[in-house]
């Protein structure tokens, strides 16, 4: 039947083969090997950049928190010195108020003092004024302020 | 239709299949002709596989691939890996060969599930005299890839080794000795398994794929010719029979691809290792 037959077929077949390989080596292998290797490449890439956004990101996290962590040191020392402040100038108002009213006291005793002073000390020349009147007109006739000079200041000084 | 006529039309629906389409390039024919349905056939299917593959590989993209890149890189992949299981060193030459024979093979096996008279009753519609439709059936296909292999094996085996170490490889062993009359006396046993193993690697490895196609196809043959010649009336029996039996083949036809590919690989690898 020819089932074996071997034939010029055969060299056709091997040159057949030999272009068919030569495709393959040169238009198809190299091409999709290259997209292959550098998608693995990419990949590669990809995961490592992965990998160290991960560890930026716990970085990041832990200094955030130190960050946070200061702050509220910080505003709580402020917050202590705000209130230490504060008692201070309450203190400081306090005496300033008290300090003025005394001041203030003090200055209207003065004034008080001054005025009962200057009252008195009118009353004093209005009543030897009126006492020389007083005994002109009771002794009629005119008492010469000069003259009893030295008894009206006895008398002056006797009220 | 009498028992008679119907087995004398079942020999000759067999023989007929079994026959090429025998075009001789000079008068005497013989060794000097061509099975022109083979080598139509084995073209156009590789160039089938090289288009494909080609038409993926020109715009082949680092990026995300498209469905037909994925599945093309996978096939390269599956096939880069065998080739890197056997082999340590560089495989820009013998990826691409592995990938050619796998495939090619492949895509010709699979000519043997189609069924069996479609193709040929085409071609001989458009003036083929017979046509078979599976290269790989033809001992020409089969031997031409492992002869090709063969010469491969040689040259990786000189270029790794040098001609003369490679020589020296085939006379001092296997068997090897310590004295020289003794490596005189082994010599002619070394040379021995040398030859038969240079015949017994593309021989075994060209009759194996050629075997278990021919097999299958003659399968498919029988049942189809069986069904028309004797048991027209139970057709449903033969579709039944066929379907089953292209399951089957379909298995043989995939291991007898991949095969093919593993030995050439593991024979090529074998030819550069030192002793």
């Amino acid at each position: 039947m020819g089932v074996l037959a071997i034939n010029a077929t055969l060299i056709g077949e091997v040159i057949a083969f030999l272009i068919m390989l030569s495709i393959t080596l040169k238009f198809v292998w190299p091409p999709l090997m290259r997209a292959i290797e550098e998608r693995q490449q990419k990949i590669a890439e990809g995961l490592e950049a992965a990998d160290r956004a991960h560890k930026e990101l716990a970085e990041a996290d832990t200094r955030a928190a130190d960050e946070v962590k200061k702050a509220r040191a910080e505003a709580a020392s402020i917050i202590e010195r705000a209130n230490q402040q504060a008692g201070q100038i309450v203190d400081k108002a306090r005496t300033d108020a008290l300090a003025e009213a005394a001041r203030q006291k003090a200055q209207a005793q003065a004034d008080i003092d001054n005025m009962a002073h200057r009252a008195r000390a009118e009353l004093r020349g209005q009543v030897a004024t009126l006492a020389v009147q007083g005994a002109s007109k009771i002794l009629g006739r005119e008492v010469d302020a000069g003259t009893h000079k030295a008894l009206l200041d006895d008398l002056v000084a006797g009220i | 239709m009498s028992a008679e006529s119907g087995g004398e039309n079942f020999t000759q629906y067999i023989q007929h299949h079994l026959t090429f389409w025998n075009a001789p390039l000079t008068h005497a024919g013989g060794v000097a002709s061509i099975h022109v349905d083979t080598l139509i056939m084995s073209c156009v299917l590789g160039f089938i596989f090289l288009f494909w593959f080609w038409w993926f590989a020109r715009k082949a993209t680092s990026g995300v691939p498209s469905k037909g890149q994925a599945f093309v890189e996978l096939a390269l992949e599956f096939v880069d890996g065998q080739v890197k299981d056997a082999w340590h060193g560089s495989r820009k030459f013998l990826g691409p060969l592995a990938l050619t024979i796998f495939f090619w093979i492949l895509f010709m096996n699979l000519m043997d599930v189609l069924p069996v008279d479609l193709i040929p009753t085409a071609a001989e519609a458009t003036g083929a005299t017979h046509f078979r439709p599976v290269p790989t059936a033809d001992v020409n296909m089969t031997f031409a890839m492992s002869l090709s292999v063969l010469v491969l094996t040689l040259f990786y085996g000189m270029k790794s080794k040098g001609v003369g170490g490679y020589l020296k490889g085939a006379v001092s062993a296997p068997f090897t000795a310590k004295n020289v009359v003794m490596k005189v006396l082994l010599a002619p046993f070394n040379i021995l398994m040398f030859v038969i193993e240079m015949v017994t690697q593309p021989v075994s490895l060209a009759l194996r794929l050629f075997g278990n196609i021919f097999a299958g196809d003659l399968l498919f043959m029988l049942i189809a010719g069986l069904m028309v010649h004797f048991l027209s009336l139970w057709w449903p029996i033969g579709v039944i029979g066929y379907v089953a039996w292209s399951f089957v083949e379909l298995l043989i036809i995939l291991i007898q691809a991949f095969i093919f590919m593993y030995l050439s690989v593991t024979y090529i690898a074998m030819a550069q290792q030192h002793h």
